[in-house]
């Protein structure tokens, strides 16, 4: 087992140090880059929407329901939610997520182009494989998974406040007035620098699953979920990490 | 012209090469035969650099491959086409997209000389109204001429093909043997066909190289193969009970 960690994370260097080669043509890059933003940003839009809308309601919700005491006073419910939204909720339970989906879109996309020899005919051409391939997802993903876990955090309070306006748990300026009384913006420069890391890891995991993929449609599917679950595995870790070394 | 000289390859224990000497020449159609599995994918694979050999050389001209640097084998490579044996189109590109792509990469030309290059790559392979469709949309035949569209749009020196007939019907199959032919002898270049389609090699095959256990059993040109004594290629050749009974006929 030890053997085979050696071996993978080996390769995975290797493979991440290939892509640092001076592009062929730069602005195919970027084209490249441009059309993985959007296919990442864009693409991922509704499903974070959801998620975080949702998240936030249920901890106000749930919130309110632990604190039972009438000397807390309601405004404590917006001091949770907003503080656990940016610092564990938007950032990791959103990125659990699209670890799901961006994780699993790369790694198949990248494997079915392997299995089908396209990667073999990048390379027969002259060009960098792994420069073209993996560097336009890496800086993508780099790019709008901190962008979307911004409008996560932000959707995610939202949600609070509408399941405390609606339900009557708490009025929107209480809630407000509780989520601005605890803020710190440290805790935002935090939440970004999960954002960035686990951008990294699901792009690079997933991207290493698919370049490496060997045989055909049943090792692409291999190769996908094996991204997903290393990279939620990854996430999980570097959040503990993170947290122990940074707060 | 490319030259083998005592290519080697392991995969592990196992020895797939097995010493392949032999030279390929200019504007010959090469074509290297062999059951499945005798090593000839290996044999291409290793000639176009995919798969490092374990010894011996590959020179093209006077390059040998396995001794030069990433920028010369860079270079070695945009004078190589290939065609593979399932097209390899890039599934989220047009046709026009898929054959622009080399020259996008490794030229500074004006975009409407690109697209002029391209429409006549397309034109000279029978393709016309479908630079916009989209790999899935077309047939296998008409992949297997993009995929000869972008394996000559930068001029290549040296074209591999792979499988050229698999999956295409006897038609299709003589259409794009045409093809290969017509260019090799067109532009000049070094062509090697993978194959074990004996209509292929008695069509248009000038060099043939035949593969038995990753071993060159026998080297020669298509009207030796029908008269050679080689019984290991004889009944690779006449392994049909229609060429079976030419043979008794022969003899």
């Amino acid at each position: 087992m030890l053997t085979g960690f050696f071996f993978h994370f080996g390769r995975y260097t290797l493979l991440l140090k290939s892509m640092w080669k001076r592009p062929e043509n730069g602005a195919i890059y970027w084209q490249e880059t441009m059309r993985q933003m959007v296919s990442l940003g864009v693409g991922s839009l509704v499903i974070v929407f959801i998620i975080s809308v949702f998240m936030g309601a249920v901890t106000t919700v749930q919130t309110a329901y632990q604190l039972v005491s009438g000397f807390i006073p309601r405004s404590i419910i917006g001091s949770i939610v907003s503080d656990s939204s940016i610092l564990e909720l938007a950032p990791t339970i959103t990125s659990l997520v699209l670890a799901g989906k961006i994780g699993s879109n790369m790694a198949s996309e990248i494997g079915t182009m392997r299995v089908t020899e396209q990667i073999d005919a990048l390379e027969i051409m002259g060009v960098n494989a792994p420069g073209y391939l993996l560097m336009p997802r890496i800086v993508s993903a780099l790019i709008m998974v901190p962008l979307l876990i911004m409008l996560s955090t932000a959707l995610c309070i939202g949600g609070g406040i509408l399941a405390g306006h609606l339900s009557g748990i708490i009025e929107s300026s209480v809630f407000i007035d509780g989520a601005r009384s605890t803020f710190k913006a440290f805790n935002v420069g935090f939440a970004m620098s999960k954002a960035i890391t686990y951008g990294f890891m699901i792009s690079s995991i997933s991207c290493y699953q698919g370049y490496y993929t060997e045989g055909g449609a049943l090792e692409v599917g291999k190769s996908s979920t094996k991204a997903v679950v290393f990279s939620c595995i990854l996430i999980l870790l570097s959040d503990y990490v993170l947290a122990q070394l940074i707060l | 012209m490319i030259r083998l000289q005592d290519v080697r390859k392991t995969f592990g224990q196992q020895e797939v090469l097995k010493g392949i000497s032999s030279t390929f020449h200019p504007g010959k159609v090469n074509m290297i035969i062999g059951a499945s599995g005798s090593g000839k994918s290996v044999l291409m694979k290793a000639m176009v650099g995919l798969h490092p050999i374990t010894s011996g050389h590959i020179f093209y001209g006077d390059t040998d491959l396995a001794n030069i640097n990433e920028t010369d084998r860079l270079s070695l490579r945009r004078k190589i086409g290939m065609l593979f044996q399932n097209s390899a189109l890039f599934d989220s590109m047009t046709v026009e997209e898929n054959v622009l792509f080399p020259l996008n990469m490794f030229t500074q030309e004006s975009k409407s000389q690109k697209l002029e290059r391209v429409n006549f790559c397309l034109e000279r392979v029978g393709l016309i109204n479908t630079n916009k469709k989209f790999p899935s949309e077309i047939s296998g035949g008409m992949k297997k001429r993009v995929g000869i569209a972008r394996a000559i749009v930068l001029n290549p020196a040296f074209l591999f093909v792979d499988e050229p007939n698999s999956g295409l019907d006897p038609l299709t199959s003589i259409l794009i043997d045409e093809l290969i032919k017509e260019i090799t002898e067109e532009y000049q270049m070094t062509t090697l066909v993978n194959t074990h389609d004996m209509n292929s090699v008695m069509e248009i095959g000038d060099h043939i190289v035949y593969i038995y256990k990753g071993e060159k059993c026998w080297e020669g040109d298509k009207n030796a193969i029908l008269t050679t004594d080689n019984e290991i290629l004889n009944n690779f050749v006449f392994a049909t009970n229609f060429l079976k009974d030419f043979k008794q006929r022969r003899n």
